[in-house]
C-alpha cells in the first residue's frame, strides 16, 4: 500500500464511519476531553470521524449523565458580561495589576463586530499585524476566531476569550464562573480550566506559526477570570498549562495517527446513526451497538464524569466482567488480571496462575484465606 | 485502598452484594444525630437553596429559600437554620466533666456531644463554604444580620474543618463512613453516590439508584433537569410553596436513605478505639465552645503558616492513631497488615513462661511463646510487637521461618519473678502480633506563633473581622 493511497483511505475510512450523520463540531471543551482517556481507541476512532457521542449514545439506550442547570448557565452569562462590560474596562483594571501593565491606553478590538463568516479570517489579520508591529502597546481581542486542525478536519473554536498582546506577548484569557474562596478553589474546576485554555493557547500558536511568527510569543501562562469569594466581583490569576498542553499535542498526534486504528476495522464499519429529515437516527440499535463493539474501549470510571459513550461503555465492561469497573487503583492492585472471575479463580484457588501471575496469585489466596478466617 | 479491599470489591461485584471490610463500627454513632441534608442553587460557590434536616426521622424540618437570589431571604434562611442548630449545639454544654491534666489546669468536658450528619463529602465541603460566608457578617453597621448569624457560621465553619480529622465523628460524610465498613461492586467514584451504595449494601445494584427521577441526588448539587423542568418554572410561577414542594421532593427520599444508614452502622457493634475518639471529639468541642465563651474572634480567613503547618503535623499523627487503633480493634483491618508481613497471626505451640534473661540482679523475666502462622511474616529479629489480646503488652521477635514464630514479651507481664496469671498466652491460644503501635508521639518542635520565621510570613496579625468582611457581598 503506499503512503499516498494511505491518506486518502484515511480520510475515506472516517467519512464511512460517519455516514450520512452530520459532523460534530469540536469544541475547546471536547478538544480538551481527548486527552482524558488517551488509549481508548474507541473514543479516538468517533472523535476522528467527528461522530456525535452525545446522539449515539441517546439512541444507544444509555444517555450520558451530563446536563448543566439553566441556574449555572444563566450565572456564568452574567459574570461574562460583567467582565467584558464597557469595553473590558473591568478585565483591563486586573490585567494591569496582575502582568503590572503601565501603559494607560489600550486598545480595544471585538472581532464580532465583521459578523460570523468573516471572524476567522479578521482574527488572523489583526494577529498577523500585532505580531509584525510588536509595538508595546496593549491590544485586547474580544471574540476571535480561531481553528485547529483535529484529525483532518478543521475544528473552530470560539471562545469567550480573549486573546490579550502586550510587548509583543500573547495572553490567553479564560473566564470562568466558579469561585475562588480566600485564595484557593474547586481543584477540578481549575484543572478543568486549564485543559481548556491550552487548547486556545495550542490553536494561537499555531495561527501565529502558520503566518511565519514566533509560536511562543503566545505565552503558556494563561490569565484566569473568577468571581472572587461570594460575590461578583471578579479576581484574576495566571494559570501556568505547559503540562496541559503536552498532553493536547501527544493526544492530537495520536488522533492524526488514526491508520493503525483504521486498518484493523472490518471495511464496511460504519458509527453511522442513519438520521432521517428530522436528524431522527434510523439505525437499528442492536446494529450500531455492534459496530462500537468491533472497536476496542478502554472503560475507567473517570469517563463518567468525561465521555459521552461511558454509560455504554460500562455496561459492557459488566457484560465482560472487567475488573476496570472497580477504578485504576482495584486494577492497578490486581497487576494486569483484567477480569473479575480470573481474579477471583486465582483467589480461591481453582484457577492456576499463569506464567508472571504467580506473586499476585499467592497474595490473592493469602487474601481469600484471610478474609475467610475474619468472618468466619 | 488494600489488596483486601480489591479482593472484597471483585467478590461483591461476582456476588452482586456488598461485602464487608469490617467487623465492628470504627465511628461513633450518637443516640441523637442531627441529620442535616443541605442543598445549593447550582452554578453558585454558596448560595443555600434548601435543607432537610433534624434528629427525629419522622419529623424533619424542611427550610427553603424560595429566591436564592434574594438576599434577604437567604439571610433569613440562615437565620432559620441557627434557629435549629444552635439550641442542638448548645444543649451539649450543659453536661460537663471536670478533666484534670498533667502540667496543666483542670478543663471542663462536656459529657456528649452534637454529631452533625451529612450524606457525602461535597456536603462537608458545603458546610464549611456556609460557614465562610456567615462568620464575618455582623449584627450591627450596613447589612446587619440577625445575631444568630455570624455564630452559627463559626460553628459550621468548626464541624466543616473537624470532619478532616481523621477519626472524628461530630460531622461524619455518610458515604465514607458506609465506605469504610462495606465495599461495594463499584468504583470509589461510584461510592460517593448515596442511593447507589446503599443499594449494594442492602439489595444489589440497582440501576435506579442513578436515575435522579427515582433517586434525587443527595446533594448538594441539584439534578440539572429538575433545575430546568422543576425548579426554574417554579421559581418563575412566583408561589413560594411550588418551590418549596419542589424541593421537598428532592429531598425527602435523601432523608430517608440517610436514616437507613444510621441502621445499618447501628447494627455493627462499636470498635473498642471508639470511646476514646470520641472523648477527643468532646474535648475539641468544648475548647471551641469556650473559646466563643471567651469572645475569641471568628476563624480567620486562612491559617498562618505555623498554625497551619501544627494542624497538618497534628492531622497525621491522628491519621497514623486511628489506622492502628481501627487494626486493634478490628481483626479484618488487621488481616491487611498480616498480608503484607506487618502483622501475624496463628496458635501457641509452645511457650517458656519462666524464661529469663541476664544474670543477678539484671536478671530480667522474658517470657518466650512460639507460634504456629500461616502468614509472610516479614519482620526482622529484634522489631518490637503489640498484641490486640494483651493490649498493654510489648514483645519483640525472636526469630521467624518456617511457619513459626519465637517471640519474648519484653513488658506487661507484672513484676514478679513469675509472669502475672494470664500473661503469657496457653498453648493452644489464638494470638496475632504486629509490629503497628500507638505509642504517641510528641508533637514536632515548631515554633510558637510569635516566632514564626520571616520566610514563612513573620508573625500572624490575629485576625481581626473588619467592616469589609462584614459586609462581603453574597450574591
Ligand atoms: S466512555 Fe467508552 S468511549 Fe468514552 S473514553 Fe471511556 S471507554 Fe472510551
Amino acid at each position: 500500500m503506499s503512503g499516498l493511497k494511505r491518506e486518502g483511505d484515511h480520510a475515506h475510512r472516517l467519512e464511512a464511519l460517519r455516514g450520512t450523520t452530520p459532523q460534530q463540531p469540536h469544541d475547546a471543551r471536547a478538544i480538551a476531553a481527548l486527552a482524558a482517556n488517551p488509549g481508548c481507541a474507541r473514543r479516538a476512532l468517533m472523535d476522528g470521524a467527528g461522530v456525535d457521542k452525545d446522539a449515539a449514545a441517546r439512541h444507544l439506550g444509555f444517555p450520558a449523565p451530563f446536563g448543566q442547570s439553566p441556574f449555572a448557565i444563566t450565572r456564568g452569562n452574567v459574570f461574562e458580561a460583567l467582565v467584558k462590560a464597557d469595553g473590558c474596562a473591568e478585565l483591563l483594571r486586573m490585567l494591569r495589576e496582575l502582568l503590572g501593565l503601565t501603559v494607560a491606553e489600550v486598545a480595544y478590538h471585538d472581532v464580532e463586530n465583521v459578523g460570523a463568516h468573516l471572524r476567522h479570517a479578521h482574527t488572523r489579520t489583526l494577529i498577523d499585524r500585532a505580531a509584525r508591529d510588536g509595538h508595546d502597546a496593549g491590544t485586547l481581542y474580544d471574540h476571535p476566531l480561531l481553528s485547529l486542525e483535529i484529525a483532518g478536519h478543521t475544528a473552530y473554536l470560539e471562545p469567550d476569550v480573549v486573546a490579550f498582546q502586550l510587548g509583543g506577548r500573547f495572553h490567553i484569557v479564560e473566564i470562568k464562573s466558579f469561585a475562588v474562596i480566600d485564595g484557593q478553589a474547586d481543584p477540578s474546576a481549575v484543572a478543568a480550566a486549564a485543559r481548556q485554555a491550552a487548547v486556545y493557547v495550542l490553536a494561537l500558536r499555531t495561527l501565529l506559526e502558520e503566518l511565519g511568527h514566533d509560536p511562543l510569543k503566545v505565552s503558556h501562562d494563561v490569565v484566569l477570570v473568577c468571581p472572587e469569594n461570594f460575590a461578583n466581583r471578579p479576581v484574576a490569576s495566571l494559570v501556568d498549562v505547559r503540562r496541559q498542553l503536552a498532553v493536547l499535542r501527544r493526544q492530537l498526534t495520536r488522533m492524526t495517527s488514526l491508520d493503525r486504528l483504521l486498518e484493523e476495522l472490518p471495511e464496511d464499519l460504519t458509527f453511522d446513526l442513519r438520521p432521517d429529515e428530522d436528524g431522527r437516527p434510523t439505525r437499528p440499535v442492536a446494529e450500531l451497538g455492534d459496530a462500537l463493539r468491533r472497536t476496542t474501549a478502554r472503560y475507567a470510571p473517570d469517563c463518567l464524569s468525561t465521555c459521552d459513550m461511558c454509560f455504554f461503555c460500562r455496561d459492557e465492561a459488566r457484560q465482560e466482567g472487567a475488573s476496570d469497573l472497580l477504578g485504576r487503583q482495584v486494577r492497578d492492585e490486581l497487576g494486569g488480571v483484567a477480569s473479575v472471575t480470573e481474579a477471583l479463580g486465582l483467589a480461591d484457588g481453582t484457577r492456576d496462575p499463569a506464567e508472571g501471575q504467580e506473586e499476585i496469585a499467592r497474595l490473592l489466596r493469602n487474601a481469600e484465606r484471610l478474609r475467610g478466617e475474619c468472618l468466619a | 485502598m488494600s489488596l483486601l479491599t480489591s479482593l472484597a470489591r471483585l467478590r461483591a461485584l461476582d456476588e452482586g452484594i456488598a461485602q464487608p471490610i469490617a467487623t465492628v463500627r470504627h465511628c461513633h454513632l450518637a443516640a441523637r444525630p442531627m441529620v442535616f441534608v443541605p442543598l445549593k442553587l447550582s452554578g453558585e460557590a454558596a448560595a443555600p437553596l434548601a435543607a432537610m434536616l433534624g434528629t427525629d426521622r419522622d419529623r424533619p424540618r424542611l427550610l427553603v429559600v424560595t429566591q436564592p437570589r434574594n438576599r434577604d431571604l437567604r439571610f433569613a434562611w440562615a437565620a432559620e437554620l441557627a434557629g435549629v442548630l444552635l439550641p442542638y449545639v448548645e444543649g451539649f454544654l450543659h453536661r460537663t466533666e471536670t478533666v484534670e491534666r498533667r502540667n496543666a489546669d483542670p478543663y471542663e468536658r462536656a459529657v456528649d456531644a452534637p454529631q452533625i450528619v451529612v450524606p457525602n463529602q461535597a456536603g462537608v465541603g458545603f458546610v464549611r463554604l456556609l460557614g465562610r460566608s456567615m462568620r464575618f457578617r455582623r449584627a450591627d453597621g450596613p447589612w446587619p444580620v440577625p445575631e444568630s448569624v455570624p455564630l452559627l457560621g463559626r460553628w459550621l465553619t468548626y464541624f466543616g474543618e473537624r470532619a478532616a480529622y481523621p477519626g472524628s465523628s461530630l460531622m461524619p460524610a455518610m458515604t465514607e463512613e458506609l465506605g469504610r465498613h462495606w465495599a461495594s461492586g463499584q468504583s470509589g467514584l461510584e461510592d460517593a453516590n448515596l442511593a447507589a451504595l446503599l443499594a449494594w449494601i442492602t439489595t444489589g445494584p440497582s440501576d435506579d439508584a442513578e436515575d435522579p427521577l427515582i433517586w434525587p441526588p443527595a446533594g448538594p448539587a441539584t439534578d440539572p433537569g429538575f433545575d430546568a423542568e422543576v425548579l426554574a418554572p417554579a421559581m418563575e410561577s412566583g408561589s413560594p410553596e411550588r418551590v418549596t414542594e419542589a424541593l421537598r421532593t428532592q429531598l425527602e427520599p435523601t432523608w430517608g436513605l440517610m436514616w437507613q444508614a444510621i441502621d445499618l452502622l447501628a447494627g455493627l457493634e462499636a470498635g473498642a478505639g471508639v470511646a476514646s475518639r470520641w472523648e477527643q471529639d468532646r474535648g475539641s468541642f468544648s475548647g471551641m465552645a469556650a473559646h466563643i465563651a471567651e469572645g475569641a474572634p471568628p476563624q480567620p480567613r486562612r491559617d498562618g503558616a505555623v498554625a497551619a503547618a501544627a494542624k497538618l503535623a497534628r492531622m497525621e499523627r491522628a491519621q497514623a492513631a486511628y489506622d492502628v487503633q481501627r487494626a486493634y480493634d478490628d481483626p479484618l483491618v488487621m488481616a491487611e497488615y498480616r498480608l503484607t508481613g506487618e502483622a501475624f497471626a496463628g496458635e501457641v505451640v509452645d511457650t517458656d513462661p519462666g524464661n529469663t534473661e541476664g544474670e543477678g540482679r539484671s536478671r530480667k523475666l522474658r517470657p518466650i511463646v512460639v507460634i504456629k502462622t500461616d502468614d509472610p511474616v516479614r519482620l526482622a529479629p529484634g522489631a518490637s510487637l503489640g498484641t490486640p489480646q494483651r493490649r498493654g503488652q510489648g514483645a519483640e521477635l525472636v526469630s521467624a521461618g518456617d511457619g513459626l514464630v519465637t517471640v519474648k514479651i519484653t513488658k506487661g507481664m507484672g513484676r514478679g519473678r513469675t509472669a502475672a496469671p494470664g500473661a503469657v498466652p496457653e498453648i493452644g491460644e489464638r494470638v496475632c502480633y504486629t509490629s503497628l503501635t500507638d505509642e504517641f508521639q510528641g508533637s514536632p518542635a515548631l515554633p510558637d506563633a510569635e516566632a514564626t520565621p520571616w520566610t514563612h510570613g513573620g508573625p500572624p496579625q490575629e485576625y481581626v473581622p473588619d467592616d469589609e468582611d462584614a459586609q462581603e457581598e453574597w450574591s
